[in-house]
C-alpha cells in the first residue's frame, strides 16, 4: 500500500514531468520539425539506395524488367574490366591515404607552433582542400602535359630528369592521378594531426627533456602514440573516400590509356550512363559499397586490436 | 630551461643555420600547396595559344580569355552554379537548422532511430546510389515529377546533408534551457521561441554549416552531370570539360573558367576561415 502511494503522491509533487498530452505534442512537434530533412533523405538517399539493391538482380529495360538473380553480381566478378577496375581503385585509395597521412604528419610537425607567420603558411598550404575538384583537375591535366615543355617536366629538365609522360602512359598514369589527390589530401591530414598536437601533454614533453630524451625519442614515444586515434579517423575517411574516387579520374584520364586508370565509379558511370546496362551498373555500386562497409569494419577492428 | 611549444621544438631553433632551412622548407610548403593556383591566375591572364603554356611569370597581361569565355557561355554556367548553390545552401541550412532544434531540444521517441538514419546518410557515398539516383529524379516517387534537366533536380538532393544537421545539434544542445522555458513562460510560440532565441544564439554554427555547405554544393559534380544532360543546364565545373580546346585562346577559356569556378570556394575560405577550421576539427573528431 504505502509504495503506491508515495509513487503517487511523487507524482503530483514534481513539475518536472509533464501531462501526457504536453508530450504528445513535444513529440509531434519535433517530428514537424524533423520532416522536411527526412523527406528530402528518404527520396533522395533510402528510395534510391533501395532502388539500386532492386535493379542489381535485374536485367532493366524500358518494358517490365527481368529476374536474373545474382547473373549481374556474376558478370562484375568475372569481367576482366571490372576486376582491374576494383584492383586500381583500391591501389589508388591505398596510395593516395598512405601518401596523405605521411606527408600531412610531416608538414604538421614541421610547422607546430603559435608563430603568426606559422599561421599563414598553414593557411596557404590549406587552400588545396577547398578548390574545386574539376577545375583543379583541369589545372593538373595541364600541368602533366607530357612534352618536354609541359610545366612539371619544365621543373624536371631544371634538376636534369628525364621528361616523363605522365597521363599519357599506361604506366604511370595511375601514378600521376595519386600525385594530385595525394597533393589535394595532404594538407586536410595536416590540419587534423595539427589539431591533435594541440591535444599533446606539454608537461610530457618537459618530463623527458630533463630524462634527457632526444627529439626522436619524444617523438616516437609521446607524440606519435597521442596521435594514434587521430591517424585511425583520418585512415578510415581516407580510404573510404579513396575508393569511390570519381571526378580526379573522370576528368584527368576517364579510364585511359588503354583501360590503366579505370576505376570503379568510371566503370559503373560508363556502364549506367553510356551503355544503359543499369542491372550491371546498380550492382557494381552495391559493390563498392561491400568494400567501402569492409573498410570501415576492418580497420575498426585493427584500431581495437592495436589499442588492447 | 627549454620550452616545448612543439613536437619537434624548432621554435626554440635559432641560429643562421636552423633559420635557413626552416625557411627553405617554409617556403617550399607554400610553393607547393600554392603553386598550381598562383599558375592558373596568373595564366589565365596571359596569352596561351599554346596547350602546355602554364606559367608563374606574367607576360602578355590580356582579358582576352575571358572575353572569349563570354562566347563560350561560360558565364551562363556560372549562374547557373550560382543558381544552385544560392538556393541549394539556403534550403540545406534551413533543414538543418530545424532538424537540429527538434534532436537538440526536444525528448521523443524513435530519436536514436533519427540519429542513426543521420549517421547512415553519412556512411552512405553519394556515388553509390549515383545510377538509382537518376532514375529516382527523373520519375520521382509518389508525386511522379521529373527533375532531369531542372534547378530542382541540383538543388534538392543537396538539401539535407548530414554533417550539418549533426554539427547544428551539437551546438544547438549547448544554449541554456532557462532561456527557453522563461519564453515559454511568457506565452511565446515553437517558432517564436524558433528564431527569436535559439536561431540568433546559434549564429557562430551557422558560419560553421555555411561555409560548410558552400563548398560541399560548389563541388558538386556527379549529381549535376547526371541531372544536366542539356548544356543550357551545366554548372560550371562539370562544364570545364567541354571548354578544353578553342581556336581562338587555345587552353585561354579553360584557365578563365577554371579560375572562376575555383574563386568562390577560395574566397569563401578565406573569408570564414575560423569557421571552416572549427567545422573540420569537429567534424573530423567525431567523425
Amino acid at each position: 500500500m504505502t509504495p503506491t502511494l508515495t509513487q503517487a503522491r511523487s507524482r503530483t509533487e514534481t513539475p518536472r514531468r509533464r501531462p501526457k498530452r504536453m508530450r504528445r505534442r513535444g513529440t509531434l512537434i519535433a517530428w514537424a520539425f524533423l520532416s522536411p530533412a527526412l523527406l528530402l533523405f528518404l527520396f533522395f538517399k533510402f528510395i534510391p539506395m533501395f532502388e539500386g539493391l532492386r535493379m542489381s538482380f535485374f536485367e532493366v529495360r524500358y518494358v517490365g524488367d527481368r529476374w536474373v538473380g545474382l547473373d549481374n553480381y556474376a558478370t562484375i566478378m568475372t569481367d576482366d574490366a571490372f576486376v582491374s577496375a576494383i584492383w586500381h581503385s583500391i591501389v589508388l585509395a591505398l596510395g593516395t591515404t598512405a601518401g596523405s597521412l605521411v606527408l600531412g604528419l610531416l608538414f604538421a610537425l614541421l610547422i607546430e607552433g603559435p608563430a603568426r607567420y606559422l599561421w599563414f603558411i598553414r593557411t596557404a598550404a590549406f587552400l588545396p582542400v577547398v578548390t574545386t575538384m574539376a577545375a583543379v583537375a583541369e589545372v593538373w591535366r595541364i600541368m602533366y602535359h607530357p612534352a618536354d615543355s609541359g610545366m612539371i617536366n619544365t621543373i624536371l629538365g631544371w634538376i636534369s630528369l628525364d621528361p616523363q609522360p605522365f597521363l599519357a602512359s599506361e604506366h604511370s598514369s595511375l601514378l600521376s592521378i595519386m600525385g594530385m589527390s595525394i597533393w589535394r589530401g595532404t594538407p586536410y591530414d595536416m590540419m587534423i594531426f595539427l589539431a591533435g598536437l594541440v591535444g599533446v601533454d606539454r608537461t610530457l614533453y618537459e618530463a623527458a627533456a630533463v630524462d634527457g630524451a632526444t627529439t626522436w625519442h619524444r617523438l616516437r614515444h609521446i607524440t606519435l602514440p597521442a596521435l594514434r586515434p587521430v591517424f585511425w579517423i583520418l585512415f578510415t575517411l581516407a580510404a573510404i573516400r579513396g575508393i569511390r574516387v570519381f571526378v580526379e579520374v573522370y576528368v584527368l584520364t576517364n579510364g585511359g590509356p588503354n583501360g590503366s586508370t579505370e576505376v570503379l565509379m568510371t566503370l559503373i558511370y560508363k556502364l549506367g550512363f553510356q551503355k544503359g546496362d543499369l542491372g550491371t551498373a546498380s550492382a557494381g555500386g552495391i559493390v563498392l559499397f561491400a568494400v567501402t562497409l569492409l573498410l570501415t569494419v576492418l580497420t575498426q577492428v585493427m584500431r581495437r586490436r592495436q589499442n588492447a | 630551461m627549454m620550452r616545448f611549444d612543439s613536437a619537434l621544438g624548432l621554435e626554440s631553433r635559432r641560429g643562421p643555420l636552423a633559420t635557413t632551412l626552416k625557411v627553405l622548407v617554409y617556403a617550399f610548403m607554400v610553393i607547393i600547396f600554392t603553386g598550381p593556383l598562383v599558375g592558373l591566375l596568373v595564366s589565365a591572364f596571359s596569352k596561351t595559344l599554346d596547350p602546355t603554356r602554364f606559367t608563374l611569370w606574367p607576360d602578355d597581361f590580356t582579358l582576352e580569355n575571358f572575353v572569349q569565355a563570354g562566347n563560350k557561355n561560360v558565364y551562363h554556367y556560372l549562374f547557373n552554379s550560382f543558381v544552385v548553390v544560392g538556393f541549394g545552401l539556403l534550403l540545406q541550412m534551413l533543414v538543418s537548422v530545424f532538424a537540429a532544434y527538434a534532436l537538440a531540444r526536444k525528448k521523443f521517441r524513435g530519436m536514436a532511430f533519427v540519429m542513426l538514419i543521420m549517421l547512415a546518410t553519412m556512411m552512405l557515398p553519394e556515388e553509390i546510389i549515383a545510377i538509382p539516383l537518376s532514375l529516382v529524379l527523373a520519375d520521382m516517387p509518389i508525386i511522379h515529377a521529373d527533375l532531369i534537366g531542372t534547378y530542382a533536380g541540383m538543388i534538392l538532393p543537396v538539401g539535407a546533408w548530414g554533417f550539418s544537421i549533426l554539427v547544428m545539434t551539437e551546438f544547438m544542445k549547448e544554449v541554456p534551457v532557462e532561456l527557453e522555458e522563461a519564453a515559454r513562460i511568457d506565452g511565446a510560440g515553437e517558432l517564436r521561441i524558433f528564431f527569436g532565441i535559439i536561431l540568433p544564439l546559434c549564429r557562430p554554427a551557422l558560419g560553421v554549416i555555411g561555409v560548410f555547405g558552400f563548398t560541399m554544393i560548389w563541388d558538386q559534380y556527379l549529381l549535376p552531370l547526371i541531372v544536366a544532360p542539356e548544356s543550357s543546364m551545366w554548372t560550371l565545373p562539370i562544364a570545364l570539360r567541354s571548354l578544353r580546346s578553342d581556336e581562338e585562346v587555345g587552353i585561354g577559356v579553360l584557365l578563365a573558367a577554371s579560375l572562376l569556378a575555383l574563386l568562390p570556394s577560395i574566397i569563401a575560405f578565406l573569408a570564414f576561415q575560423r569557421q571552416f577550421m572549427r567545422g573540420l576539427t569537429s567534424g573530423a573528431i567525431k567523425g
